[in-house]
């Protein structure tokens, strides 16, 4: 009983939105660098591993509630397939990797050189397909009763309100950015930059096949973006996020009382108060200089002095359009990250706020 | 059977036990011919392809036909849309139709992402796939809308609150959204261009807030606006990838 409960204090624990993120923007880089471990049977044991860890979790009556809410089931499938595919695409992608060192050719490279006649060899492979998932949904839906609440009534909000599940990461934003960015700008630039993927990504190598050694940088960015800043803050916001969006860890009970301190400050009442002791100055633009200058700093004089040290190569390869194009767009998904380390380590609100203009960031 | 006039005007090739006859099942076949006669090996393969835009496309299908009977019995209007749904719930024995989809939505959002991850992990997108990759980034948009519409047609809790919780960001766009950077300083004189009677939210809400002008401008995206849209863009997705040399494989 000690053990267990021991176990449930540290997984409480490093579920904290802090430790979440950083633990699995740890585990990503290390597991791409160590692939040859977990991308062959070693998978297996972490397949394992995640059953039994949500299996005994279901047995704890405060992880249970949430995790079998019906719309949360689909999400714990996610956690899953995600989790298999990922696995299933760096496996290829080592196997592949290692026969391009050996000169060989890749698997898809082998397949591709015949040819075979749709009928029967697609056909069938996609009915088999359709028959298992129509099987999975009747089944699915037969055990599992689709949710229905109370009636509406607007007078009356629940607590939490909650976004629909796939958009719980973007709900989750809010806690660090304002409104018109978690919920405007950022999902725009999302939507934007995955469209400009094809034409930033000039490496003419992996075009049809996995591979990870080939396409190292494009592939890293990509899976901090959509494993950590997406589906780990969905994870996070549907089974982390309870009564006023506090935090409460997998084990814990949902009080509605729960009380968080709330100390955080903005940038300008860190410099003018505690560090120049001369009070607030009354005229905007002069009290948020500092925080104005940053933002103008990470965007515009970043990517020409990285241009200039560590991403020359990119520079050189890319053209200055499309660098320019790719550096912004990491540099605003990386501002993420960066305004939730600055929160959690230095408390802070906004680096700059402007409230005349309902201008926060 | 198979030799009577009806099974042969049925279909027209007989079994495809001849190459010859093989071709002709996949050129003669309205469905079929979505798929060229021969396929790269490596396209057939459940380790290449994950056949996660086959089971999107195919949920796509299942939702709507679900949805289709579902407005047979569904009135999107504030006063009968619960009771509509509860109706289903308990007068209908055994009825899944609900529960299909449903799950298949949250299931075709999951596999949209899934096919992404496929496409983005084996560099399907590199040339000549560029556009057909911005045509999908716009196609997994259009399932995310057509999924937050649905969310709202239940009319109960979990619904109108979700929308709210969701249509509020659209009072923070910069400029036209009344919570917005910069909409108040949106003026001529002392008047406010900006109100709450006329920002983003109250396009996409058709008010102040999810009342029966959402529901209805929901339901009428749901079923009918978005769907189109996204259908004309599958024929399109689909087109490109025959016209770009079918599924993706080493180049």
């Amino acid at each position: 009983m000690l053990i267990v409960n021991a176990a449930r204090g540290l997984v409480n624990f490093l579920s904290a939105p802090q430790y979440l993120v950083t633990v699995a923007l740890v585990l990503l880089i290390v597991a791409i660098n160590v692939r040859a471990i977990w991308t062959k049977r070693g998978g297996v044991v972490l397949g394992i591993g995640g059953v039994l860890f949500f299996a005994l979790s279901y047995l704890d009556p405060n992880f249970n509630k949430v995790a079998t809410l019906p719309d949360n089931v689909p999400i714990v499938g996610m956690i899953f397939l995600v989790g298999f595919f990922f696995w299933w695409a760096m496996h290829n992608a080592y196997e592949n990797d290692r026969r391009i060192a050996e000169g060989r050719p890749t698997i898809e490279g082998e397949d591709s050189a015949q040819k075979v006649f749709s009928w029967p060899d697609l056909v069938y492979v996609e009915l088999i397909c359709l028959v298992v998932v129509m099987a999975v949904m009747i089944v699915w839906s037969i055990f599992l009763k689709a949710p229905l609440e109370e009636p509406a009534n607007p007078t009356d909000s629940p607590n939490p309100s909650k976004a629909p599940w796939y958009f719980l990461g973007l709900q989750e934003i809010l806690v660090y950015y304002d409104p018109w960015m978690a919920g405007v700008v950022l999902p725009s630039l999302i939507i934007v930059g995955l469209m400009a993927i094809p034409y930033i990504d000039t490496n003419p190598k992996g075009n049809g096949y996995f591979t990870f050694k080939e396409r190292r940088y494009e592939i890293t960015i990509f899976l901090v973006g959509f494993l950590v800043l997406w589906c780990i803050l969905i994870v996070l916001g549907t089974f982390l996020r309870g009564p006023n969006w506090n935090f409460f860890g997998p084990y814990e009970f949902w009080d509605i009382n729960k009380l968080v301190p709330l100390n955080n400050i903005n940038l300008s009442e860190i410099i003018w108060i505690k560090i120049f002791k001369t009070g607030m100055p009354g005229f905007w633009l002069f009290r948020e200089i500092f925080g104005l200058a940053l933002v103008v700093l990470y965007m515009g004089l970043l990517p020409p002095i990285l241009a200039k040290t560590v991403l020359r190569r990119f520079y050189e390869k890319m053209g200055i359009v499309r660098y320019l194009i790719g550096v912004n767009l990491a540099l605003i998904m990386l501002a993420l990250p960066i305004k939730m380390y600055l929160r959690w380590i230095f408390n802070l609100k906004y680096i700059v706020n402007i409230p005349e203009a309902s201008f926060n960031i | 059977m198979v030799e009577s006039q009806f099974w042969k005007s049925l279909f027209r090739v007989g079994i495809p036990n001849t190459n010859r006859k093989r071709v002709l099942a996949m050129l003669g076949n309205v469905v079929l011919h979505l798929h060229p006669v021969k396929t790269r090996k490596s396209g057939v393969k459940m380790r290449y392809t994950w056949c996660a835009g086959g089971v999107t496309f195919f949920l796509f299908l299942v939702l709507t036909f679900t949805g289709l009977l579902l407005m047979f019995y569904y009135r999107p209007t504030v006063e009968y849309a619960f009771v509509d749904i509860l109706d289903l719930r308990e007068q209908v024995p055994f009825g899944i139709m609900r529960e299909v989809h449903r799950w298949g939505a949250h299931a075709m959002v999951i596999t949209v992402w899934i096919h992404m991850f496929r496409v983005f992990m084996t560099g399907s997108y590199k040339p000549p796939r560029e556009f057909n990759w911005v045509i999908g980034v716009i196609l997994l948009v259009l399932t995310l809308l057509l999924s937050f519409t649905g969310y709202l047609l239940p009319w109960d809790q979990l619904a109108i609150w979700a929308i709210t919780v969701g249509s509020n960001m659209a009072a923070a766009t910069p400029l036209i959204g009344i919570e917005g950077p910069a909409a108040g300083l949106l003026k001529i004189g002392d008047i406010q261009l900006v109100t709450s009677s006329n920002d983003a939210r109250f396009a996409l809400l058709g008010g102040r807030f999810v009342g029966a002008g959402a529901l209805l401008r929901f339901y009428v995206l749901h079923c009918v606006g978005i769907p189109l849209v996204a259908a004309f863009l599958m024929a399109v997705h689909f087109w490109r990838v025959r016209k770009d040399g079918g599924i993706s494989g080493p180049v």
